[in-house]
């Protein structure tokens, strides 16, 4: 096991911040922490890499305990931070440079590292610039390979992919791929439910500190709700009469808009018809996490893709 | 079930110099901006005090003036180099640029980041003080001998203020609270710790122990004694309360680095 929390609880002050959370991740997994902004997810990773001591419960990582073993876990794990935290006057070159020493490597290793990081992150054009003149999907690059400098068998990724481009969003989910094809863990926060849906194989969907729901993406999709979704417009006195015609569909209310939750979304959508033909087609699609959010915790996720 | 006293590590000198080469790696980018201000401060007071001023004093503590002020101005360097590191710049990397924060994704401990800022803010008190030192024993303000004493006082003049800046740094809300720091007590000790006159024939015995409290007066009667190769028991006390001090104070940043970084 690569990661296991027990009852791990959180508190700032009166705040509890994370609330008894379990987890375990196997070697090899991308395992993703969901939710919105506060949820606790950033307080979760900074106990997994032990930077903040847990309230209550247990951490171990690759098998110990992080509390004691904090310089030999942090060893083999690399972290990319929320925020980049890049020595702006310095060029990525030099910055891999300051963070191998961090690791204690020798020259040798770190000049063979960069060279590997240069070329993984596409990064050698802009190699020799100072960091300030890098755009900001630039920066996102560095600071990943910052994370990767020490060959590391646990990588964390704290919102790896807020605030960039759908172009580098998609660049950096195929460098995670690639990561994991190469035998790497991944553990990540987001609040994007598509970065969960196409990386993790397992994941927890956070909310106010506590785990609301967990499994795979698609599983937990099937078990909350309905591989299909119909989004219909109708006026919302009409709403209740097209439910109670419906017996056991999943739904979801919003103004005029009714989301319709089942196996076969057209299907549905041609009972729904018979009765109400003024019923208008938004769309039929595919379920998402987004869906399994709202129906979990009634809010809408900040920021969601 | 409570680790709360594993979270406290020994610092990893390896893990230190990582820190420091950080700074180092920095500093080397702009060093030739940095020194020149930061050398030259001490030597136009040198000039305009110990030529300007000297011509009109006949001797001061039974040498020329400006013999009386080099000892003195080489420790104002060292506390003026070390000073700016552990406040401004420790503030920024603390606050601003998440420096910190990302040193702790890495094997490196909160006490590993306190001693790499020290030993920095040691190193820059050696540059300039270690620069102005030479400077002032080729102009033959001290005998070479004397100097080579003096010289390992330069970076103990460096710890100390490493440590007061570090543990104010650490403390403080607000950036704008530097300009406190420097104006109305780095300002005043500079101006009242035997460098330009000797303070103690100024004042009434009765304040005698308020003197002996002020940091810099410690270090300045320290290197005044190397420089004319003299021994004295009072020094005893200066080397105690440079050394005294400074650990107090980085007990307190430790506790203080700890509970900062590891929230």
């Amino acid at each position: 096991m690569i990661v296991r929390c027990e009852q791990v609880s959180k508190c700032f002050g009166e705040k509890l911040a994370v609330d008894a959370l379990d987890l375990a991740v196997e070697k090899g997994q991308c395992y993703g922490l969901l939710g919105p902004n506060g949820a606790g997810k950033t307080t979760a990773l900074k106990m997994i890499y032990g930077v903040t001591p847990p309230s209550a419960g247990r951490v171990l990582v690759f098998d110990q305990d992080i509390t004691t073993h904090t310089r030999e876990i942090r060893a083999r794990l690399g972290v990319t931070l929320q925020e980049n935290a890049l020595i702006e006057a310095l060029s990525p070159v030099e910055n891999l440079r300051v963070f191998g020493r961090y690791h204690l490597l020798s020259p040798a290793e770190i000049e063979r590292r960069i060279e590997q990081l240069l070329d993984f992150l596409e990064l050698r054009s802009h190699a020799k610039l100072p960091v300030k003149a890098l755009s900001g999907g630039f920066q996102r690059r560095l600071a990943i390979a910052l994370s990767l400098m020490n060959g590391p068998e646990l990588l964390i990724l704290d919102e790896p992919t807020t605030g960039l481009d759908p172009a580098v969003r998609l660049a950096l989910w195929n460098r995670v791929r690639e990561l994991r094809r190469a035998g790497t863990t991944v553990l990540l926060t987001t609040h994007y439910m598509e970065e969960a849906e196409r990386l993790c194989d397992g994941l927890v969907v956070m909310d106010q500190g506590r785990v609301v729901a967990r499994g795979a993406p698609r599983a937990l999709i099937h078990e909350v709700l309905a591989p299909e979704t119909l989004e219909l417009e109708l006026p919302a006195g009409r709403h209740a009469a097209v439910l109670a015609r419906l017996d056991g569909v999943r739904s979801l209310r919003s103004g005029a808009h009714l989301l319709l939750y089942a196996a076969d979304a057209t299907a549905l959508l041609d009972t729904v018809r018979t009765s109400e033909p003024a019923a208008q087609l938004v769309a039929v699609r595919p379920t998402n996490l987004e869906d399994v959010f709202l129906a979990l915790t009634g809010t809408k996720l900040e920021g969601g893709a | 079930m409570t680790p709360r006293l594993a979270w406290r590590s020994p610092v990893s000198l390896r893990y230190a110099l990582a820190v420091w080469w950080r700074n180092f790696a920095m500093y080397r980018r702009s060093w030739q901006l940095n020194i020149l201000p930061n050398f030259f401060e001490p030597l136009l007071y040198l000039v305009s005090m110990g030529i300007g001023v000297g011509a009109y004093i006949s001797e001061m503590g039974g040498t020329s003036y400006l013999a009386f002020l080099a000892p003195g101005l080489v420790a104002v360097a060292a506390m003026n180099g070390a000073s700016f590191e552990v406040t401004y710049n420790a503030f920024i990397r603390l606050n601003f640029e998440k420096t910190y924060e990302s040193m702790l994704t890495t094997p490196i401990q909160p006490e590993d980041v306190l001693a790499g800022e020290v030993l920095w803010a040691i190193t820059r008190a050696t540059i300039y003080g270690g620069a102005f030192l030479i400077v002032i024993a080729a102009w033959g303000l001290v005998a070479p001998l004397h100097a080579l004493f003096a010289f390992p006082l330069v970076p103990l003049a460096g710890l100390l203020f490493a440590a007061i800046g570090i543990a104010f740094a650490l403390r403080i809300p607000n950036i704008e609270l530097f300009s406190f720091y420097f104006t109305l007590f780095l300002t005043p000790l500079f101006l009242f710790s035997d460098v330009f006159f000797p303070l103690k024939e100024r004042l009434d015995p009765v304040w005698f122990p308020v003197a002996e409290a002020l940091p810099l007066l410690h270090p300045v009667r320290l290197m005044r004694h190397a420089f004319r190769g003299e021994l004295d028991l009072v020094l005893l006390w200066d080397l105690a309360y440079v050394l005294g001090l400074s650990a107090v104070l980085l007990w307190v940043a430790t506790r203080v680095i700890r509970a900062r970084l590891r929230g």
